[in-house]
């Protein structure tokens, strides 16, 4: 999030027509609020199709050859889920906080920064976890290579984990700006953040659902 | 949108230096242009692989010289190898489907114009699209590196079948790390798609001008928007093919390998996987591919073709409710390239009737466009020519795509030159056409100045016939039963089609040569050539009510506001046969 290229600007008044012909004028983007919620869609979109891609393979190699067997699942799982949904409440508690202020200029918009630092403890926790997931496995002697089941596992669980850090990311750059400059900090940009937080979690609880009937 | 921009602000200052104004850019024209470039590189670097392979299949002995720099062991002395042989197609297809037919006509110019033609400053996500081009040029970097690495390119083809690409180093040479890079670049590449498809939708759908409805959308705008929307999906899709391919090659699963392999003499150490769900994942990316590489050109053409005719097409609406329902059907064929595969053969036959479906709204836009034409009084330029010719194409390399797209008739020919003859016809060639026809259209605008027409005129007919002198033959050697793939032919049945094949390799070569007329344009027109009016073609759309080439605002600053559909040709309008989208005018209707 380079600062030297990307300039946010506070008065609307410069986005006129008006100063076009000075070369100090700024790039608009009009309306990028609508743009990001629809990226983000589109995005979410985009990783759906990705994960039934990788759950259709399951299906598929499942069906290939007799070597098909039973993974449990570590117990641990259940207590990351639980830690990621909470996630979810904390971050709608935040959501509600930033969306009662009128400007995000306002000091009360970092009302919200608590229950973000609660969204981002909770989602440390359940990388953590997961991480912890896999030394279980592997103590077990359950290794990536080691059956299509295990494969499976550490294929989803890992491709998930990304995404999640990916969220983990945005949520410290957000929470960066509303500490550092909260003007700066577009509130489709914290929309965004939020909804994509969310599908971590719906995106989760498929995975599990796959995990737990199929592995 | 002024209430939306007062609301939202996302601004960026005017580029500085020389790196933020032409390499880090974050201007969706300079971005463009780099693509563009990218295109050409890879596009000219493919066609010489091409003059490798054409000339290794009809002198199989002769040396070229300096060959042996290329690789030492894929050419020694200057011959190429039939492994080598093998190498070559693998990155011909790779450059070409991914790096060209991908970058140029939907990357390039959807980058370069799709902001310009709904009336916003620049893409969505600006920094997003930076990263697009840059992750793809790494992804080009990475796939050409397998040229100097040791192992040499893989061997196995663009489509990269499992389990031979899954195996590692007993498949053969290139197959061990040249094959590595291959994957990693293909899913680099998917990730730079992604990114831009994201951003060409949210574009589309969120920073449209005031009055640009969809329906006022140029059609070469709907045509990127609906490629970006099958670029989302099928690039989904390819990523994790490609993750589960990397390792099975490197971490020792076996997603694609089945028991009991031996390859090379050797039992391969995997158990259980499917090679048929590698070419599951890999068509169901691959056939929406072939549409991402045509529909762009598809808009282009017609968006040229208007221009030319000076009169609207017969019905626009079909033409872009058919590109839809080609991108719909789409999803829907991809087994139609596993006739072959050990399919299930009913599963063949359900393949087969949506790919005979989807030939319904390609002819449909094959007649309107003939139809249009029927009586229009066409003003000749060499974009309209390539215009025209990417219809004759599309026509003559999509007549064969009814027979193959029938098992009965597809099992027998697959195998063989007339499909190599085909998919050159209708998404190779074609979709150059389109680019060429872009090019020839759209350079002023980029540049400022314009292409010299009768070298651009000089360069259709040569590319015109030449083209139809490669790939007509490749039809008739199919027929005959000259199998694909192989590095030669030497004393068996296809003997007496050397003379066709010498044939097709002179054509192929001296098409090449021809490409070098286009170059000198590019450059020499870039430098010496006519500076280009706002609106030269005395077009209708946005991009022709800026200067060219356009100041990194696009519109100065100014919101343009929309009054009218964006084809008003062959009405009284104050500046002539034509009324500008932008114009508040009454139009006729």
């Amino acid at each position: 999030m380079s600062s030297t290229i990307y300039q946010p600007v506070r008065a609307p008044s410069t986005l006129r027509g008006s100063t076009a012909s000075t070369a100090r004028v700024a790039k608009v983007l009009s309306g990028s609020g609508g743009a990001s919620r629809s990226g983000i869609w589109v995005g979410i979109f985009a990783i759906t199709m990705s994960f039934a891609a990788f759950t259709s393979a399951l299906f598929v190699r499942q069906g290939s050859a007799a070597d098909w067997t039973h993974i449990t699942l570590p117990s641990l799982l259940y207590a990351n889920t639980l830690a990621l949904l909470l996630s979810s409440a904390t971050l709608q508690m935040a959501r509600r906080a930033i969306a009662a202020v009128p400007t995000m200029e306002s000091r009360t918009a970092r009302r919200g920064l608590g229950w973000l630092l609660a969204t981002l403890a909770l989602g440390f926790v359940f990388v953590a976890g997961q991480y912890e997931a896999w030394r279980q496995l592997a103590a077990q002697g359950l290794y990536l290579a080691t059956n299509p089941n295990s494969s499976f596992y550490y294929v989803l669980t890992a491709m998930h984990g990304l995404h999640v850090l990916a969220g983990i990311a945005a949520l410290i750059f957000v929470m960066s700006r509303l500490a550092a400059r909260p003007a700066a900090l577009r509130r489709s940009t914290f929309e965004a953040t939020a909804t994509y937080w969310h599908f971590m979690g719906v995106l989760w609880l498929y995975l599990l659902l796959v995990l737990r009937t199929k592995l | 949108m002024e209430e939306a921009s007062a609301q939202q602000v996302h601004v960026y200052a005017p580029p500085g230096g020389f790196l933020q104004k032409y390499v880090f850019s974050l201007d969706h024209k300079v971005i463009g242009k780099q693509y563009y470039a990218l295109g050409l590189l890879a596009v000219c670097m493919g066609m010489a692989l091409s003059w490798l392979m054409r000339f290794h299949l009809v002198w199989p002995t002769t040396r070229i010289p300096g060959l042996e720099l290329l690789s030492k062991a894929g050419a020694p002395g200057g011959v190429i190898t039939p492994e080598y042989y093998l190498s070559l197609l693998t990155m011909h297809g790779t450059l070409m489907v991914f790096f060209v037919l991908t970058n140029a006509p939907f990357a390039a110019f959807g980058n370069y114009f799709l902001p310009i033609q709904i009336g916003a400053e620049d893409m969505a996500f600006p920094r997003f699209n930076m990263v697009s081009f840059w992750t793809t040029l790494v992804a080009f970097l990475v796939l050409i590196l397998a040229f100097v690495i040791p192992d040499g390119p893989p061997i196995s083809g663009w489509t990269s079948y499992a389990p031979l690409s899954a195996v590692g180093k007993d498949a053969g040479p290139g197959m061990g790390w040249g094959m590595n890079l291959w994957g990693i670049s293909i899913a680099i590449f998917c990730v730079g798609s992604l990114l831009g498809a994201l951003n060409f939708i949210a574009t589309t759908l969120d920073l449209r001008a005031k009055g640009m409805t969809l329906m006022r959308m140029p059609i070469c705008t709907w045509a990127w928007f609906i490629t970006s929307c099958i670029a989302l999906l099928a690039f989904a899709v390819l990523l994790p093919a490609c993750i589960l391919l990397i390792l099975d090659r490197t971490a020792g699963t076996s997603f694609y390998i089945p028991s009991g392999l031996v390859v090379s003499d050797r039992l391969q150490p995997h158990s259980g996987g499917s090679p048929l769900l590698w070419q599951h994942l890999f068509w169901f990316f691959g056939h929406p591919e072939v549409y991402i590489a045509i529909l762009p050109s598809m808009g282009i053409v017609s968006h040229i073709l208007i221009n030319s005719m000076r009169k609207p097409l017969l019905s626009a609406r079909v033409i872009i409710y058919s590109m839809m329902s080609i991108g719909f059907l789409s999803w829907m064929v991809w087994g139609h390239h596993m006739f072959v595969s050990g399919m299930n053969p009913f599963s063949s036959l359900l393949f087969s009737f949506p790919t005979l479906t989807i030939t319904i709204p390609a002819t449909i836009m094959t007649l309107i466009w003939l139809g249009s034409l029927y009586g229009a009084n066409i003003r000749i330029s060499a974009a309209s020519l390539f215009a025209l010719g990417f219809i004759s194409m599309f026509v003559s390399g999509g007549v064969s795509g009814f027979f193959l797209a029938q098992p009965s008739i597809d099992i027998v020919l697959h195998a063989t030159y007339f499909v190599v003859g085909h998919f050159h016809m209708v998404m190779g060639v074609a979709s150059i056409f389109g680019v060429f026809a872009g090019t020839y259209f759209w350079f002023g605008k980029m540049t400022g100045r314009m292409m010299n027409e009768t070298l651009g005129q000089l360069h259709f007919w040569l590319t015109f016939i030449g083209t139809y002198c490669i790939f007509m033959p490749f039809h008739y050697l199919g027929l005959v039963g000259n199998v694909r793939r192989y590095s030669a032919f030497v004393n068996d049945f296809t003997g007496p089609l050397m003379p066709l094949h010498k044939f097709i390799t002179i054509a192929a070569l001296g098409t090449g040569a021809a490409q070098l007329i286009f170059i000198f344009n590019l450059i020499y027109s870039r430098y010496r050539g006519v500076p280009a009016p706002e609106n030269p073609w005395n077009g209708t759309t946005l991009e022709w009510s800026i200067p060219s080439p356009p100041p990194w605002n696009n519109f100065g600053g100014k919101h343009p506001v929309i009054y009218h559909d964006p084809y008003q040709y062959n009405v009284k309008g104050s500046k002539g046969d034509y009324i500008m989208q932008d114009s508040p005018e009454p139009s006729a209707g």
